[in-house]
């Protein structure tokens, strides 16, 4: 085992040493970074090529370049130190820090799309898979390819129209007409149709009660004017709480396990109190503050279950664990509501909350909410695009490997043992399923950040994939190298990680020692 | 291990012999292929975007029936807006509109699918031909040529491919040089394009290529073969590489549909298709401030890259249930049928009581 990764690691530093000459070489034959000065008319141009030339080091030859480069790259090998030196890029910025805003921007951009579209996709591929060559399984395998065939540059323009402006304009004046919400929920309804399973009868009153509710919803929504102040309130955070703890409870434990089903609904009831106790401490919310209270509340819930006990302890921690975790999320997000209207007014946003561009307001003040919807309102939209074009190879892949594994013996075996549905399909086919989607997950994530190139420019995100094409639009090297090597460091390890995490899944498999 | 699954699958009685009585390998796969509605479709509507994008604007010097070329500048016919109805079915004068200068849409995005369709074809040639030779000869010589080749490869696949890009659209832009290459690339701009790509995209097929020769070289067949005094030549070509060809054509098909969005892409990104010459992600990037007054320019050229896209997705995800032999239905209808008769090739209505369980399970968690 650790000769295998030894000699993996190895292997990897020599590639990456080829990998990154041949980079470098390339970036700096791919154009001329005088172009610009030749052309112009400048009285002092002579002195501007000289002194450009002197940054760039441009009398040295490429390789020789690339031996200097590779000198001081070398020091951030030695921990500790702080003498990290990738050079400096054309404006004279050090490397290390332009690269630690990149990754810093690539990294929120990139991260709640990745964690989104992993989670919808595999849910999606497992429903499929389970529910083969039903309509929903052809509707979703349509959609996959076509949101695998969607180029994103395309999809982002289009959401810039219909999703910022389009919205922003209808912000204005919040109101629903009629017809259209009888079309959205109607539409809601024929996807609800879809989606329930059972008879035709099942079908329909599923697709009727949908309709319902949503044009309900909207007419509510638009008769007060919700959209421009919104919230959910403690009515809905207990609605909805009590139909989230049915739900992980069904998932994790089976609804017949009453006591995991009472563990959910005590922890629902403690959220609700809770939701007013804690109102006051969050208008001084910080980062860390929600941090350690989503800690905490999956500690209360998993207490509620430890005390409430039963036959299985476990399923009912995980179940109140879950739950509570879930009604606290629903808490904060009627807190970042309730900024909503300060937020919309605010003078720097103007009632046009969606942005199109960058990753923030410009000199924005605010609180931790007004922050943080402020991100929120700058990340939807590229997140959305990042999503949809990922979503789909999740779900191809989850719904095969879920297929596959329904038609393995053991799951016959499990079934005629007498197990129930659930416990077959998420104990025992489900985390078989998942073995092969982690280790592509694992490659995945290893890519993440150097695969937003296209995203950050189409959004303006000064991140990663900014730094590296304007790098080389302006034929320099130093910035081109450095994101290079972080993406290629970053791939390389996770790629380790993925064979490594596949051998310690699945014990048929071994590493080659 | 996916083979041992493949043997079991067949072994449980899921491929139906009759289905394959009498027929080569090639006879089941066409039939399977032709059983696939949506590869069908896919591949239907392939051809109308491939008939009507080369024979419109012509190519290659040889002119089309279509009354305008790419570059032809024309008076703005009612400000350009598209002239095509469905109702009543009228194709007009510009039937996808004009851009602000007057060029014709329509010439534009047949010029826009010619070059994707050529830079797929390119591209889909030139890495699999590079695929299967690395694949072949690392797989099944193993030893010092796999670790030099894989090496490399694995070079290839970390180097990042808008850097290349980068590169070689500088090379093309250097026509006062007089290079070969800077020549041929000037001329043949898109050519090259795909030439470029296709040097790079087949890293992921040599890999794929190398794991089913390396599974395929240990199966008795090869034995026997060497045995009778086969050359490795004759092994690797005639007793191999058929046995692999299910894997090479489906990933083929899928790097093709992926080389089209790398095109647009890089247009997009400017280090592709460089205008005079247009294509259809260089016509997404010009026309995307326009959005607002002349939308037709974005949807029509969009339109176009997600249907041949989709369309060869489609086929090819009908030549894969076509050439896998786990997979045991690929036809809706015939899936219906075949569930309904036989209860064990279904394994949630293996036992009927659980059946119902399923079912209700999985509506709650859709829902």
């Amino acid at each position: 085992m650790v000769t295998y990764i030894v000699r993996r690691l190895v292997t990897a530093a020599l590639i990456l040493l080829g990998a990154s000459f041949l980079v470098y070489l390339l970036t700096a034959a791919s154009g001329d970074p005088l172009a610009e000065f030749r052309a112009s008319s400048a009285p002092n141009k002579q002195q501007l090529m000289d002194s450009r030339s002197a940054l760039l080091d441009l009398d040295t030859p490429a390789p020789v370049r690339y031996f200097k480069w590779l000198g001081g790259a070398a020091q951030c090998l030695v921990p500790f130190t702080g003498s990290c030196n990738l050079g400096k890029n054309i404006a004279g910025q050090p490397i290390t820090d332009a690269l630690g805003h990149a990754l810093i921007q690539t990294l929120t951009l990139v991260t709640g799309a990745a964690v989104l579209a992993i989670l919808v996709g595999i849910t999606l591929g497992i429903i499929t898979a389970l529910r083969q060559y039903s309509t929903l399984d052809y509707g979703v395998t349509f959609m996959a390819f076509l949101f695998f065939s969607l180029p994103i540059f395309w999809v982002a323009v289009l959401l810039k129209e219909f999703g910022a402006i389009g919205f922003n304009n209808f912000l204005r004046n919040p109101e629903i007409p009629l017809p259209v919400s009888l079309g959205v929920a109607a539409v809601l309804g024929a996807v609800a149709v879809v989606v329930a399973g059972g008879d035709a009868r099942r079908k329909a009153s599923t697709g009727a009660i949908v309709f319902a509710a949503a044009a309900a919803v909207l007419i509510y929504f638009s008769v007060t004017q919700w959209f421009k102040t919104p919230g959910l309130g403690p009515v809905v955070i207990a609605i909805a709480g009590v139909g989230i703890a049915f739900a992980v409870t069904l998932l994790t434990a089976g609804l017949r396990n009453r006591k995991a089903l009472q563990s959910a609904l005590i922890a629902v009831g403690v959220g609700l109190v809770l939701y007013f106790v804690v109102q006051p401490l969050l208008d001084q919310a910080t980062f860390l503050m929600v941090l350690l209270l989503a800690v905490a509340a999956v500690l209360v819930g998993m207490a509620i279950g430890y005390f409430m006990g039963g036959y299985d302890r476990g399923q009912s921690m995980r179940a109140a664990a879950i739950t509570s975790f879930l009604v606290g999320f629903l808490i904060v997000l009627d807190r970042f509501m309730q900024a909503w209207p300060a937020y919309f007014n605010n003078s720097r946003v103007r009632g046009r909350p969606i942005a199109t561009i960058g990753a923030g307001t410009p000199n924005i003040e605010g609180d931790f909410w007004i922050l943080g919807l402020d991100s929120f309102t700058h990340l939807i939209l590229p997140t959305t695009a990042l999503i949809l074009i990922s979503l789909a190879g999740y779900t191809r892949f989850t719904r095969a490997s879920m297929l596959e594994i329904m038609n393995m013996d053991y799951i016959r075996t499990a079934r005629a043992k007498g197990l129930s549905e659930r416990t077959v399909v998420m104990r025992h086919a489900f985390r078989n399923a998942l073995i092969p989607v982690a280790t592509i997950v694992a490659f995945d994530i290893g890519g993440l950040i150097g695969g937003a190139v296209i995203t950050e420019t189409v959004f303006s995100v000064r991140g990663m994939g900014f730094l590296f094409l304007d790098g080389i639009q302006h034929v320099d090297p130093n910035p081109v190298m450095g994101v290079f090597v972080c993406v290629a460091i970053t791939a390389m390890a996770f790629n380790l990680i993925a064979d490594l995490a596949y051998s310690a899944l699945d014990p048929r498999v071994r590493v080659k020692a | 291990m996916a083979e041992e699954a493949g043997l079991r699958q067949e072994a449980a009685g899921i491929e139906p012999v009759s289905e394959a009585r009498g027929l080569s390998q090639g006879q089941i796969v066409r039939k399977r292929f032709l059983g696939h509605s949506g590869a069908i479709v896919g591949l239907a509507v392939f051809a109308i975007i491939f008939v009507m994008a080369f024979t419109s604007v012509g190519y290659a010097g040889i002119p089309g029936w279509w009354k305008y070329t790419h570059e032809a500048v024309s008076p703005l016919v009612n400000d350009g807006t598209p002239t095509a109805s469905l109702w009543p079915l009228a194709w007009g004068e510009h039937p996808f509109g004009q851009d602000r200068i007057g060029r014709d849409l329509f010439a534009m995005t047949m010029r826009g699918a010619q070059q994707s369709i050529t830079i797929m074809v390119v591209i889909g040639l030139i890495a699999g031909l590079i695929g299967v030779v690395v694949g072949a000869l690392s797989g099944y010589f193993r030893g010092w040529m796999e670790a030099v080749l894989m090496r490399l490869t694995d070079v290839i696949i970390i180097v990042p491919a808008l850097l290349l890009a980068a590169v070689m659209a500088q090379l093309a832009g250097r026509r006062d040089e007089g290079s070969w290459f800077a020549a041929f690339a000037s001329s043949n701009g898109v050519l090259a394009l795909g030439i470029f790509l296709g040097f790079i995209s087949w890293v992921g097929l040599a890999r794929l290529m190398r794991g089913e020769f390396l599974t395929l070289r240990e199966r008795e067949f090869v034995d026997a073969a060497r045995i009778s005094g086969a050359s490795n030549a004759r092994i690797i070509f005639k007793h191999i590489l058929p046995n692999a060809v299910g894997v090479l054509i489906v990933n083929v098909t899928l790097t093709m549909s992926a080389a089209i969005l790398t095109e647009t892409a890089l247009s997009y990104l400017g280090v592709g298709v460089k205008s005079p010459d247009t294509s259809l992600g260089l016509l997404i990037s010009q026309n995307q401030e326009a959005f607002a007054t002349r939308p037709w320019l974005f949807w029509f050229p969009g339109l176009f890259i997600v249907l041949i896209c989709l369309s060869i997705n489609f086929i090819g995800d009908g030549l894969r249930d076509a050439f896998d032999p786990r997979q045991k239905k690929f036809n809706a209808k015939k899936a219906r049928d075949a569930g309904a008769t036989v209860p064990e090739a279904t394994p949630v209505a293996a036992l009927d009581s659980r059946a119902d369980d399923g079912r209700t399970a999985g509506g709650d968690r859709g829902a």
